[in-house]
């Protein structure tokens, strides 16, 4: 089973992310936003990591770039979660290196999917 | 306290519907019952922290197991004659209802006595004294040829002692 | 697997409250026309955050009111749009709308919907006016102009032309995934084109130089192969050709993006809405605290410590015979090093009732804005330490105290700023919230700038109100003493603002009950300053043991000032009753406690005896005592709890012995010296010998 980082600064939604992700059989390390991810990040590897984007301290576009920056995170697959369905923030997200987004709201099951599509 | 004994109010006497089991105490020759459902627990007698200013009938505060418990004399209370306390003294901890919570409370006896059945319908109200109000008597009971005082220990302990309405029998 | 979702509401409650509170100090603290940047994006964060979680946990309605906010907010955030006054109050009101919506949600009753309605065409009216942005208020419709002309059935399949750029890879997407995703879909046959692939030595292992033609033999829509695409859209060229009559062309990449999949929005919406309300309502009011990790750690910490020291004196016992003086010694250190981890670890776990004081004070600035708009007064609020920690319980009883003060420091305290003006002061006024520790207690200061308070007229409505004679001669310190007698605040004084029905008197019979007290200071012309003094904890005190007679009462230690032996040359007695005693440039009345308390002492004589000095309330008295034995922390017991209040005492707590001991009270006392009890039923004669 796989090991995965979820930042999100909303307690409530990294309290679901991790309750489905654990619940499903995974690792799950939790950070409150991209400072707190970053580390985590680095005193752990996992094999997914699955992140907000608006975040105070350091958003999920900059983690992201931190991630990729990283030679442990170089193809590591990196969701953002987003209720932006604006492009412009998944552009954003895309070009510092995300592998992809899941859109706010989503339920449990939605994010099971999604995240089997890229853990393999 | 090595004298101290619990009373299980589930203890092994039959209880009937309207049959309701009484602890008697012994106050200057009298019996007296309460409420067994109400008895906590039953101490010997103990040095207690006495407080300023109250009337002479509370003793003082006892600690038990942490928390603060006011002691009353009941000969005091009723207005009898001291004597000293002795190896049967003991002190019955009751649980008093009040319209503000439950308390815990003690009364100072010269000896516990006995648990009794009383059935409601062999209570008697207690007869009219005229100007002594005596509201915390519940009812009189007879019982092996005794008479048994029953009291109200809400009212004895409420009104009797925290509002410190000395409307007592003197 | 279903999870059910409901058992995060608590947080998301607890968290959007929270965020509420951001946004509104936020909105507070911007400045008009130059709105800090920092600050925009808090509460913006604030307000996605909730409209996310509300989305999420199924509140439909409070996620679609919350949008409108956001909206706004991203326009201010990325510049489009100015911060004026209209938009803040519109959104400070929007706040408070919103904190009802997720109050209703929470306990499952109505929501007034009506209001949000109104404030919705507000916040529409903003974001439709003037200023330049041209952005929809609504965020789903890239997803409904793009819903597929579902033309099912009558094909093959799709042949797919796939050729990521070269550093595809580097965002984790990994064709693999793609292609199993595919293969789920229907048979897949894969072409691989390497003719790309350069020679070895120039090969860059990271980078991607292979394309594929995919053939998938599935009668399946466009949208579903295109979703599969959907993450790399712009990193790779792709094609999708339909297999059987060939009639849809290649499509172009550039507008694939579009079609980005948000269709999941709408039906978890419906699902979750019908799952919502199931549970029964929870209580509201769970006594829960958010303790920081810190405090956890520290405990914990402590806990090991006392670990370590119990086995440093465990091994200490191991042989008994040889027990001597090196041993001893080292169960001397062991014990010191456990009283100090004891008291560390109790020191650690009050520390998590504690809460920065900040809770309290956070609902002025909101106070303050309104109250200004309706009082046509300018005011600025300062607070300082708000990060002093104050135990929750004083928390929570401290706060109406301090809205009182505050409202009557805006109300009476601040002057109109034409008034101010004219007095030579600035336009606007300032009020101080200060918060500091200050020897074993907390100080709130509230100070104002404004009028102060006039003496003679404080005087005059004592005089009328029968409170004290017209001829009586105070100091400052009983005038202003005079503000908190019951009866002293009256109806001529009764504004919307601070006259709600409680006066200074309740205001002080709160504190007080805090064990605490309240001073004030005032200047005419210059301000006012409200003093008040509480303790750290309500659980725990420093004692002072004191001895009268056979019995031991404990001293507050805060409350000590001195203790001495008496020396007949300064003792003075007044008309043969008041006894002063002379302590420096002072007279303090002597509280002979045996008497007070009907207590049988050893010393009845003054000559010799100790004297503890006290001060509470401002006054100070001396208590006659027998002996002064040991300081130490007790726990405070309640007598309420099984009995009931007693006159001088303000609870008792338990001794090492397991005896009882009533902790005294020196206010109470000193107000009892002044008026003893007259049915005392003591045994002995009450004498009155004291001021």
């Amino acid at each position: 089973m796989a090991s995965i980082l979820a930042v999100d600064d909303s307690a409530s939604m990294r309290q679901m992310v991790s309750f489905a992700l654990k619940n499903a059989g995974h690792n799950v390390v939790e950070a409150v936003d991209g400072v707190d991810g970053l580390k985590a990040a680095k005193a752990n590897k996992v094999n997914l990591v699955i992140t907000d984007v608006n975040m105070p301290n350091m958003d999920g576009i900059a983690l992201i770039k931190e991630l990729r920056n990283l030679p442990d995170y170089k193809f590591t697959p990196i969701l953002m979660l987003t209720t932006e369905s604006a492009p412009h923030k998944k552009q954003e997200g895309k070009e510092a290196g995300a592998t992809g987004w899941i859109v706010k709201p989503f339920d449990p099951d939605q994010l099971l999917a999604t995240i089997n599509k890229v853990l393999g | 306290m090595s004298a101290a004994q619990q009373i299980d109010s589930n203890t092994s006497v039959d209880v009937m519907t309207d049959t309701d089991q009484y602890l008697t105490f012994i106050l200057a020759g009298e019996e007296y019952g309460v409420d067994i459902l109400r008895v906590q627990e039953i101490k010997g007698w103990d040095n207690v922290t006495p407080i300023p200013n109250t009337p002479d009938y509370i003793k003082g505060v006892i600690n038990l197991r942490g928390t603060i418990v006011p002691i009353v004399d009941l000969r005091h209370k009723f207005s009898l004659d001291a004597i000293p306390y002795g190896a049967t003294t003991v002190v019955i901890v009751l649980k008093v209802s009040s319209e503000d919570g439950n308390r815990t409370m003690g009364i100072v006896v010269d000896a516990v006595s006995d648990v009794y059945n009383v059935a409601a319908e062999e209570m008697k109200p207690p007869p009219d004294f005229g100007t002594i109000s005596i509201d915390y008597v519940k009812g009189l009971a007879t019982v092996e040829d005794k008479m048994v005082i029953v009291l109200e220990i809400d009212k004895l302990l409420n009104s009797g002692v925290l509002d410190n309405s000395d409307s007592l029998l003197q | 697997m279903a999870i059910d979702i409901t058992q995060f509401h608590e947080t998301f409650f607890e968290e959007s409250f929270e965020g509420l509170d951001i946004m509104e100090s936020g909105l507070l603290n911007l400045d008009i026309g130059a709105a800090d940047n920092d600050t925009v994006n808090a509460i913006f964060r604030a307000a996605h955050s909730i409209k996310g979680g509300s989305a999420t946990f199924g509140f439909s309605e409070v996620a679609e009111f919350t949008h409108g906010m956001e909206t706004l907010l991203d326009e201010m955030r990325d510049g489009s749009r100015d911060v004026t006054q209209e938009s803040v109050d519109t959104l400070l009101q929007s706040v408070d709308c919103l904190r009802e919506m997720l109050g209703a949600s929470r306990d499952k009753t109505p929501i007034d919907l009506e209001r949000a309605e109104a404030l919705k065409k507000e916040l529409e009216k903003i974001l439709s006016s003037d200023n330049n942005s041209i952005k929809s208020p609504s965020e789903n419709d890239e997803s409904k102009n793009t819903a597929p002309a579902s033309e099912s059935s009558g094909r093959d399949g799709w042949e797919i032309k796939f050729k990521p750029y070269h550093d595809m890879l580097r965002t984790g997407n990994d064709p693999v995934r793609m292609f199993r995703e595919l293969a789920e879909l229907g048979d897949l046959s894969v072409e691989i084109d390497i003719s790309q692939l350069p020679a070895l030595e120039d090969l860059d292992p990271e980078e991607s130089y292979l394309s594929w033609k995919l053939t998938l033999k599935a009668d399946v829509e466009k949208e579903k192969v295109k979703e599969i695409f959907e993450w790399v859209e712009d990193e790779c060229d792709i094609e999708f050709n339909e297999l059987s009559a060939a009639t849809d062309k290649a499509d172009n990449p550039a507008n694939v993006m579009a079609t980005a999949t948000t269709a999941p929005p709408q039906t978890t919406d419906n699902s979750k809405k019908t799952a919502a309300p199931k549970k029964a309502a929870t209580s509201t009011d769970s006594a829960s605290i958010r303790v920081s990790i810190d405090k956890v750690d520290a405990l914990i910490n402590m806990v090991g410590e006392l670990v370590i020291t119990q086995s440093m004196i465990g091994q200490l016992d191991c042989d008994l015979d040889e027990f001597d003086n090196n041993r001893m010694e080292k169960l001397r250190d062991g014990l010191t090093l456990l009283e100090r981890n004891t008291r560390e670890l109790q020191e650690s776990v009050m520390r998590i009732r504690m809460l920065p004081i900040s809770f309290a004070f956070n609902r002025f600035p909101r106070m303050v804005h309104d109250l200004c708009q309706k009082l046509n007064k300018k005011i600025e609020l300062k607070t300082t330490g708000e990060q002093t920690e104050l135990d929750k319980t004083v928390m929570e009883k401290i706060g109406d105290p301090l809205v009182h003060l505050v409202r009557n420091s805006i109300d009476h305290g601040i002057e109109m700023p034409e008034e101010r003006v004219a007095a030579d002061k600035p336009e606007t006024g300032i009020i101080e919230l200060n918060a500091f520790h200050k020897g074993g207690n907390i100080i709130i200061e509230i100070k104002d700038d404004g009028a102060g308070f006039n003496k003679e007229r404080i005087k005059a409505k004592a005089v009328e109100r029968g409170l004290i004679s017209s001829d009586e001669q105070l100091s400052d310190e009983k005038i202003y003493d005079l503000l908190f007698q019951p009866g002293f605040s009256t109806a001529e004084q009764l504004s919307d603002i601070s006259g709600r029905g409680v006066g200074m008197d309740v205001v002080r019979r709160n504190i007080r009950e805090l064990g605490g007290n309240i001073d004030v200071s005032s200047e005419m012309g210059k301000g006012t300053t409200f003093t008040i003094r509480l303790p750290l904890t309500l659980a725990i005190l420093d004692g002072q043991l004191v001895c009268v007679g056979s019995e031991i009462y404990i001293t507050p230690l805060v409350s000590i000032v001195e203790s001495l032996q008496i020396k007949k040359e300064f003792v003075n007695n007044i008309a043969g009753q008041t006894e002063l005693y002379k302590v420096r440039d002072d007279y303090i009345p002597i509280v002979r406690m045996h008497n007070i308390f009907g207590i049988d002492a050893e010393q009845k004589n003054l000559e010799g005896g100790l004297l503890v000095i006290v001060e509470g309330d401002g006054k100070k008295a001396g208590l006659l005592v027998d002996d002064l034995l040991g300081q130490q922390q007790v726990v405070i017991k309640s007598l309420e709890t099984n009995y009931k209040r007693v006159d001088g005492v303000s609870g008792a707590t338990i001794l090492g012995d397991g005896t009882v001991a009533l902790i005294l009270d020196v206010d109470g006392l000193i107000e009892l010296s002044r008026n003893p009890p007259t049915s005392g039923n003591t045994s002995t004669n009450q004498v009155r010998e004291v001021a």
